[in-house]
């Protein structure tokens, strides 16, 4: 009676599965679509638990305790990449219209078939366990559930799981279901937004079951987290489950599970199907990949303590730790959980057989028999036919062969073997692809032939290691096979390759698998030279987000084809519907009218490939499309003119973009120099009008005496009898008249050398009192001449030593000496002269008696030639040069020279020399 | 009655040369140091013609050049400048302003007694006529 309800209520659960995908479908085909959000997508991702976790995560805590969180470990820390791991996957496979892991394998290897071909068979190969694994929990959780209350009983016969009757039907029934939802029509748009939806659905309905079970065996059977630990805690061989320690933790073993996990995360072809291919928006990655680890964390959450309830509840009872799951409530008598338990574990298991069929039987038709049909000639894309038919039947083929190999790996291997074993055989199958992967996405350098090397080694190697040793407990390989390993060669045995003893047998066949197979691609990578398609498909994989538009693809191809042969190719895999409009649409956007052109240029060739990549793969597209266009080779000169060119080009634009850069910040520098130049133009301009003045100023200066000069001369020359009194006068007037001039020479040299800085300085220790007395000596007699009175007033206590150059100070003192005598009032003239030490500084004054210099010409008397005074009283005497002059010898030595002066109470002229600091 | 000459310089030694040429000469000479001094001289000595330095402290030669042409009493005054700038601009400024001739520094003394003579032979000839 049971049995039949839950028959009914499976096959009611999978119609709503039906119902949801139709819908999803239904939804897409409008527009409006169910899954383009991040919170689908995470939840689609949630495929990467399967029976496995479902109840095997259980068995294994059982067993080992914590150690069946690695497997959870491994895609959370790989989440935290994929921002840029898988964004950089997905666009890949946008931009090339990859269909499957097999067909990126081969897209990035130069479409090469073989490879293809390759990774299809590793793929179908290593996930056989993984389905069997499905198989065995599916029908192992019918037979307990089938024979309840039975089974139950403490009187029940011992529990064999799943009888070999149940398993086949189990096995039909999964491969019609999977037949009947994975490859319902031949699915030609980019996304199975149906499937999706109907995946995120089963996400929510193991996970929901599976709290229910959690929620019900910790609050319900037990009260709470607490006693069942509690109760664990009491009983040592129970403690150790939930212990940290290096007893109950094997390190190694951690490191390896969460490695292999990393890796199975990306490569499993349902996990490639779902967060690469099934991606609708890049973004979404950045919210998955913090909502599915949370999605593991929680699912994870009640392992520990079923396990645990179970170990204590089936103590003296026959119970598989891997159906603890199922088995509490229904030891609890609680049915209708029981069931939904059931349709928990069922819906773990068929998302993950949809999924890994759908993609498998894809990789199976597209990258394995369609290029192998094409080749053989059975398949003749040129002639008319419905090969989309021929494409799904194949699927349906693969569908169901896939699933009774799982049903024949299943009778095979040992039934006793726990979920988890059988599982991570086929993560480390998988875990293949790694190297030629990774590397084709990273590695411009990676190679068909390394690829091709690689992975065969490396599956050899997981083949010998795993599966092979793993038929011994069914007789398969005698025990002295692994014992002593073949024809008792010790460093062949299977578990410990090399003598390797350390790891257990998944890390030992995963060490060496994946040392093999990445040691092989690196080397025949770097050994062997990658056809010219092979470097095209390099730089668009490795350099992806360099490409930012089509038109930037490289159109390695010359050949003919008629646009009447692309299109009927097209319309047999694509219908004549879709044909139609995706011709339209390249016409309009080319701005072409394919109906009135006979010729195909390349671009619609490739544009027709990559349609057809999106149906069959990137490999079967290129023996499909080769099939209908006289292909001319290329030869290598063309082809490496053809790259050079679009890469020169390329190059071209980005030296474009940084001269324009360049030029950006040149034209900023110009503009700071302009603007210096301005400045320096200005003052030059300045400068030159200042020399014009001097140069005009000093003419001038010159034109005077010499006129006086000139005038006597002519008058002592035209009157010889001139009376003696005024020919001396005369005489002495020319005499004095070329000492101003001979000075003023002097004078406008020695400025002009100051100012260039090309004067000689002899540069001593100078005592400036003694100087003082001396230049005040020298002047008085001129002041005695004049009846100006001159005094000195020097402060005697202090050394007043400077450095500097004697002559050129006395010339300071002496030039101001003359200019205050000069100045002063002649008969009662005072001048005096002072000098003190102040603050490091030796500071002299002269003072005079006279008018005074107004505050106007107090500004310009450092100026050249001009000179102040009374302006009544005619000229004074002089060059006008001497006080520009002591300015500029003052500051020579870090001093300076200044006036004070009010008009009418004379001025006093100072400078100041800075005193040696020792002082 | 001799010719009145005005000498209008500042530097000391050239007035004493202008008036040992204009004396020789046999023309009455006056002397001004400044531009103040010049003005004055020209409204009390009234000469017949004036030697005019333009570089002077104070109202420079222009400008008494240009007052005595605006003013109709002076018209006949014959105005030689004499200037250390010899450039082309000031030559013609101080002709416009109504200089009868222009002489620069340093000058040849008979050019310069040459000029004199020949101004103040014409200022008498309009006299005369």
């Amino acid at each position: 009676m049971f049995g039949g309800v839950m028959i009914a209520v499976a096959l009611l659960y999978l119609g709503v599965l039906f119902a949801i995908a139709y819908y999803g479908d239904w939804r897409a085909e409008r527009g409006r679509s169910l899954i383009n959000n991040p919170y689908v997508y995470a939840l689609s991702m949630g495929v990467y638990c399967t029976a496995w976790t479902y109840y095997g995560s259980v068995g294994r805590a059982a067993s080992s305790g914590l150690g069946f969180l690695p497997i959870y470990i491994g895609p959370t820390l790989i989440a935290i990449l994929w921002w840029f791991v898988l964004r950089k996957m997905v666009r890949i496979s946008r931009v090339n219209r990859i269909t499957t892991i097999a067909d990126f394998m081969a897209s990035r290897y130069g479409k090469s078939t073989s490879l293809g071909g390759l990774v299809t068979v590793i793929a179908v190969v290593g996930i056989i366990p993984y389905i069997s694994l499905q198989l065995n929990a599916v029908s192992a959780s019918f037979t307990l559930l089938w024979n309840y209350p039975q089974s139950m009983s403490a009187a029940a016969e011992p529990f064999a799981p799943g009888s070999l009757d149940t398993a086949l039907w189990v096995t039909f029934g999964m491969a019609a279901f999977a037949i009947l939802f994975g490859a319902r029509h031949l699915d030609v748009t980019e996304h199975h937004e149906g499937l999706v939806a109907a995946i995120a659905f089963e996400s929510i309905v193991k996970l929901a079951a599976f709290l229910a079970v959690g929620f019900f065996v910790t609050f319900a059977l037990f009260n709470g987290p607490a006693e069942i630990f509690g109760l664990a805690a009491a009983d040592p061989t129970l403690a150790q489950l939930f212990t940290f320690n290096a007893e109950t933790i094997n390190a190694s073993e951690w490191g390896w599970l969460t490695f292999l996990s990393m890796l199975a995360i990306l490569f499993l072809p349902r996990q490639f199907q779902m967060a690469v291919l099934e991606n609708m928006d890049e973004t979404h990655i950045r919210k998955a990949s913090w909502l599915f680890p949370l999605y593991l964390l929680v699912i994870n959450l009640f392992v520990l303590p079923i396990a645990l309830a179970g170990l204590m509840i089936f103590r003296d009872r026959p119970m598989d730790a891997d159906l603890f799951v199922l088995g509490l409530p229904m030891a609890a008598g609680s049915e209708t959980l029981a069931l939904f338990v059931f349709i928990g574990g069922l819906s773990a298991a068929t998302s993950m057989v949809i999924v890994d069929t759908v993609a498998l039987s894809t990789m199976v038709s597209n990258d394995l028999m369609t290029p192998l049909l094409l080749k053989l000639r059975i398949l003749r894309p040129s002639e008319r036919g419905d090969y989309g038919s021929v494409l799904l039947a194949i699927r349906r083929i693969a569908i169901a062969v896939i699933m009774m190999l799982g049903y024949f790996y299943y009778l095979l291997t040992d039934t006793s073997a726990s979920l988890v074993s059988i599982g991570l055989i086929s993560f480390a199958a998988v875990a293949q692809f790694a190297p030629s992967f990774l590397g084709g996405v990273y590695w411009k350098g990676g190679t068909r032939l390394g690829a091709l090397t690689g992975l065969i080694a490396g599956f050899l190697v997981w083949g010998y290691t795993l599966p092979l040793a793993a038929t011994h407990s069914i007789g398969g390989v005698p025990d002295d096979f692994l014992m002593n390993g073949p024809w008792g060669i010790g460093w062949l045995r299977p578990h410990n390759l090399f003598g390797l003893t350390d790891l257990d047998p998944v890390a030992h066949s995963l060490f060496w698998s994946l040392l093999v197979n990445a040691g092989a691609y690196v080397v025949v990578s770097l050994a062997s030279r990658p056809s010219v398609l092979e470097q095209g498909q390099a730089s668009r994989f490795v350099d992806v987000f360099d490409y930012s538009a089509d038109s930037d693809v490289v159109f390695l191809w010359r050949g003919t084809a008629t646009v009447e042969s692309l299109r009927s190719l097209l319309e047999r895999f694509l219908g004549a519907a879709r044909t139609e409009r995706e011709l339209n649409d390249y016409g309009h956007r080319h701005g072409i009218d394919l109906r009135k052109t006979l010729q195909a240029t390349p671009e619609l060739v490739q544009h027709a490939e990559r349609l057809l990549s999106g149906v069959m793969g990137a490999a079967s597209a290129r023996v499909a499309i080769a099939s209908v266009v006289q292909e001319e080779r290329l030869s290598m000169d063309e082809v490496l003119r053809l790259l050079d060119e679009t890469s020169q080009v390329r190059a071209y634009s980005r030296q474009l973009e940084q001269r324009t850069q360049q030029l950006e910040q040149k034209s900023r520098e110009l503009e700071a120099a302009t603007g210096e130049l301005r400045a320096a133009n200005e003052r030059l301009q300045e400068l030159d009008r200042l020399k014009d003045d001097f140069i005009s100023t000093v003419t001038h200066e010159l034109r005077t005496p010499l006129t006086s000069i000139r005038a006597f001369a002519e008058i002592l020359h035209d009157n010889p009898d001139l009376a003696a009194d005024r020919r001396i006068h005369f005489l002495g007037i020319v005499l004095k008249e070329s000492e101003r001039l001979t000075r003023l020479i002097n004078q406008v040299l020695d400025l002009a050398k100051l100012e260039a800085g090309a004067a000689e300085w002899n540069t001593i220790e100078v005592d400036m009192r003694a100087l003082i007395g001396e230049a005040v000596k020298a002047s008085s007699g001129m002041a005695d001449e004049k009846g100006v009175q001159l005094t000195v007033e020097v402060d005697d206590a202090q050394p007043m030593t400077v450095w500097a150059d004697r002559d050129r100070v006395m010339q300071v003192m002496l030039n101001l000496l003359s200019n205050a005598v000069k100045f002063s009032p002649a008969k009662r003239g005072e001048v005096h002269v002072s000098a003190e030490c102040n603050d490091g500084w030796l500071v002299v004054h002269v003072a005079d008696n006279g008018e005074g210099i107004s505050a106007e010409d107090q500004k310009i008397i450092f100026d050249k030639f001009r000179q102040g005074g009374d302006r009544r009283l005619g000229k004074p005497q002089g060059t006008g040069l001497g006080l520009p002059i002591s300015a500029q010898i003052v500051a020579h030595f870090g001093g300076r020279l200044w006036v004070e002066s009010e008009p009418g109470r004379g001025a006093t002229f100072s400078f100041m020399l800075p005193l040696p600091a020792d002082r | 009655m001799p010719a009145k000459v005005l000498i209008v310089d500042d530097e000391a030694n050239i007035v004493i040369s202008l008036e040992f040429l204009m004396e020789q000469a046999g023309y009455a000479v006056a002397i001004a140091r400044n531009g103040d001094e010049a003005i004055e001289k020209i409204e009390s000595f009234r000469p017949d013609l004036v030697l005019l330095d333009v570089m002077l402290p104070g109202v420079n030669g222009f400008d008494i050049l240009q007052r005595v042409r605006q003013q109709p009493e002076h018209r006949g005054m014959a105005i030689i400048m004499l200037t250390a700038k010899g450039r082309e601009v000031e030559v013609t400024k101080g002709l416009a302003l109504g200089a009868d001739a222009y002489i620069t520094k340093p000058f040849s003394t008979r050019d310069l007694l040459a000029e004199v003579r020949r101004h103040l032979n014409a200022n008498h000839e309009t006299f005369t006529d």
